[in-house]
């Protein structure tokens, strides 16, 4: 079986008036379907670029990349939206959910984009909240939940076109531990028992040890990339914390 | 349709997010929108009066006058000869195919008594084809007949002003009144017609038949028994007025047994081309009106783009995330648009309701005829509808055509 993404000497290079910035200097790798990759570097390592390129926001300078067999790079701007819409979720550090709209149409909206109706949406969302543990808070506003459930809504929205990949840049950047912890034992089951595709940009080494494999970039290449053998279970952490006293502030 | 419905929900929720901005701009569309209705129902206003006025003399009227005399040395003016008759008002109907009627008349001044009240005005001695071609019609009691002229009878009808003037209330059909010391039967009271374009009262007269005036009242032209002060045609149609003046002119030249190098010993005015002028300038007019107006409407326009622009800028990230899930081009463009026209049509309904309020109010306070007709409201509502699509897509387009990376990243 092909894999899921393929991209070869891609390059990127962006213009800054008249200084050049290479921040793609010829990345090569594949990723498989069904697997769970961290993907780490410093600060202008060229990893968002990588991101950015994979979830067909932008096109590589030069290079190939074979997204599920198809040649991104020869896209349109309207083509690669609807690549974005059928087979891409996005989950942001900062959640990017429209405030005005409650939780059930935030999860909604990427429906209004598909060219072909959908009957069943209301279920469909329905039954994504309810996979992600938000039963319940689907006539709720984005600002009358805590960061992690909107962290839950954004993961709800990205899965209700049932997309090939989760696209995720540092989505627990701005939560507390626990509930990092919470946000990673979704993402795990999505992975093991649905066979979704993740790809995940983040600073935290305790974060990036939930998945089976690192890309590590700097100055625009990758310079390690490997196997995690025994990735830490989200679900166990999590009971543990559970277990742990909690302090209670005065 | 789907996603029309969803932009328009959007739409109306952004808007109503910042109601007083939206309120403020929509202003400038509904003052736009308002002053454009105002001007065009004064315009229309004015030009249906002129139409009025027109119709109160009468349609498709040509007027003969006699021409001017020279009397040792002295020219008098058009209108002094004795040279038209009564005979050529009557050949001229039986001969002109393009007449439908003609009525000769004569004109003069007379003080008028009735009991204890007198009253000078202005006494026109016709026949009742006059009635008709002046449409003048009798709104109390009867018109006088072809017998009542060809028996001089003295039966009088009287315009609205006499009677009010002479009665003061009282039913003045069946009474008798004096003209210079004769009694006149009244017959009947005249529909009043209000002032004529050039404001004289066309309601203060008296109609006596023709024979009787002259034998009676104005006096007998010791030159020609027979003359009279005007002949009115009127041509069977408006198309033919020019047919029934040219079809008159050489008749009359030719009872005149004018040679071919000798002018006119008479003057034809055809009231047609005056009103037509008249009506042309008043239309050039409420264009003008209509046209400042627009001006507001434009920069109504010019604030709908500037809010737009801020709205587009203020929801950046939002653009970027509906990108990054799949929006298209045209879906962004069509949500921007729909939030301009929408801004624009509702502020172009209040307008109309506005305008057709200070229309009324112009008319009460400064007494204008205005009208607001069904076309001036479609235009008002579709030119709306174009200053939001026209100055909406510019911001649109500009929210359609960000970079999806930048904008998600946009503080």
């Amino acid at each position: 079986m092909p894999p899921l993404i393929d991209v070869r000497e891609l390059t990127k290079t962006y213009r800054l008036g008249e200084v050049s910035v290479n921040a793609l200097q010829g990345v090569t790798t594949t990723i498989e379907k069904g697997s769970f990759v961290a993907v780490m570097g410093a600060s202008g390592s060229g990893k968002s670029t990588f991101m950015n390129l994979l979830g067909c926001l932008d096109r590589p300078t030069s290079g190939r990349y074979l997204l599920d067999g198809i040649p991104v790079e020869s896209l349109d701007r309207d083509q690669l939206a609807e690549i974005r819409n059928q087979k891409i979720g996005f989950i942001f550090q900062n959640f990017n959910l429209l405030a005005r709209m409650t939780v059930l149409e935030n999860v909604e909206l990427p429906l209004l984009y598909k060219d072909e109706d959908t009957p069943d949406a209301d279920a469909r969302a329905w039954q994504v909240l309810d996979s992600v543990g938000l039963a319940g808070r689907e006539y709720s506003f984005p600002t009358q939940l805590s960061g992690g459930q909107q962290q839950r809504v954004a993961i709800a929205r990205s899965l209700i076109n049932q997309p090939e990949i989760l696209l995720a840049d540092e989505p627990t950047g701005a939560l507390d531990s626990r509930t990092s912890v919470e946000i990673m034992s979704i993402f795990q089951g999505l992975n093991r028992t649905q066979g979704i595709t993740i790809l995940l940009v983040t600073h935290s080494d305790e974060v990036a040890a939930y998945a089976d494999r690192i890309i590590g970039f700097r100055d625009g290449l990758i310079v390690s990339d490997g196997p995690l053998m025994k990735p830490q279970k989200a679900a166990e952490d999590l009971v543990a914390l559970l277990r742990a006293p909690v302090e209670v502030p005065q | 349709m789907k996603k029309l419905m969803s932009s328009m929900r959007i739409a109306f929720r952004a808007l109503t997010m910042n109601k007083l901005r939206s309120a403020l701009t929509m202003l400038g569309i509904v003052i736009g929108v308002a002053s454009v209705i105002a001007t065009v129902a004064i315009g229309s206003g004015a030009t249906e009066r002129i139409q009025q006025q027109i119709a109160s003399i009468g349609s498709n009227i040509i007027i003969v006058l006699p021409g001017s005399t020279t009397s040792a040395g002295l020219r008098m003016g058009t209108g002094n000869a004795v040279t038209l008759t009564e005979a050529d008002a009557r050949e001229l109907v039986a001969q002109c195919p393009d007449v439908a009627l003609v009525a000769p008349m004569v004109r003069g001044g007379a003080q008028v008594v009735y009991g204890n009240n007198n009253w000078a005005t202005i006494i026109y001695g016709v026949t009742p084809d006059y009635l008709a071609i002046r449409d003048f019609s009798v709104v109390d009691g009867s018109e006088f007949t072809q017998q009542d002229v060809e028996g001089a009878n003295k039966v009088a009808l009287l315009g609205k002003t006499v009677v009010d003037n002479l009665f003061g209330g009282a039913e003045p059909v069946g009474q008798v009144i004096r003209i210079k010391n004769v009694p006149f039967t009244v017959v009947g009271m005249l529909t009043p017609k209000g002032q004529s374009s050039q404001g004289q009262d066309q309601d203060d007269v008296i109609l006596l038949p023709i024979s009787t005036a002259k034998r009676k009242v104005i006096g007998i032209n010791s030159a020609n028994a027979d003359a009279v002060n005007t002949i009115m045609i009127q041509a069977k149609s408006g198309a033919q007025i020019p047919l029934a003046e040219e079809e008159a002119r050489a008749l009359l030249r030719q009872r005149h047994h004018l040679q071919a190098a000798e002018a006119d010993d008479f003057t034809i005015r055809n009231l047609q081309e005056l009103f037509a002028a008249q009506e042309a300038s008043s239309g050039i007019m409420a264009m003008m009106l209509a046209a400042v107006a627009s001006v507001s409407l434009v920069v109504g326009g010019i604030g709908i783009m500037n809010i737009m622009l801020i709205s587009v800028r203020e929801r950046t990230r939002e653009i970027g995330l509906r990108q990054a899930i799949g929006a298209k081009t045209r879906d962004i463009l069509t949500q921007f648009l729909v939030e301009a026209v929408t801004l624009s049509i509702a502020g172009g309904f209040v307008g109309i309701l506005l305008g057709i309020g200070a229309s009324a109010l112009i008319s009460r306070i400064a007494g204008w005829a205005t009208t607001v007709g069904p076309g001036a409201v479609l235009l008002a509502v579709f030119f709306s509808a174009l200053v939001g699509i026209g100055f909406g897509y510019y911001p649109a387009r500009k929210a359609a055509y960000l970079d999806p990376i930048e904008a998600l990243r946009y503080e």
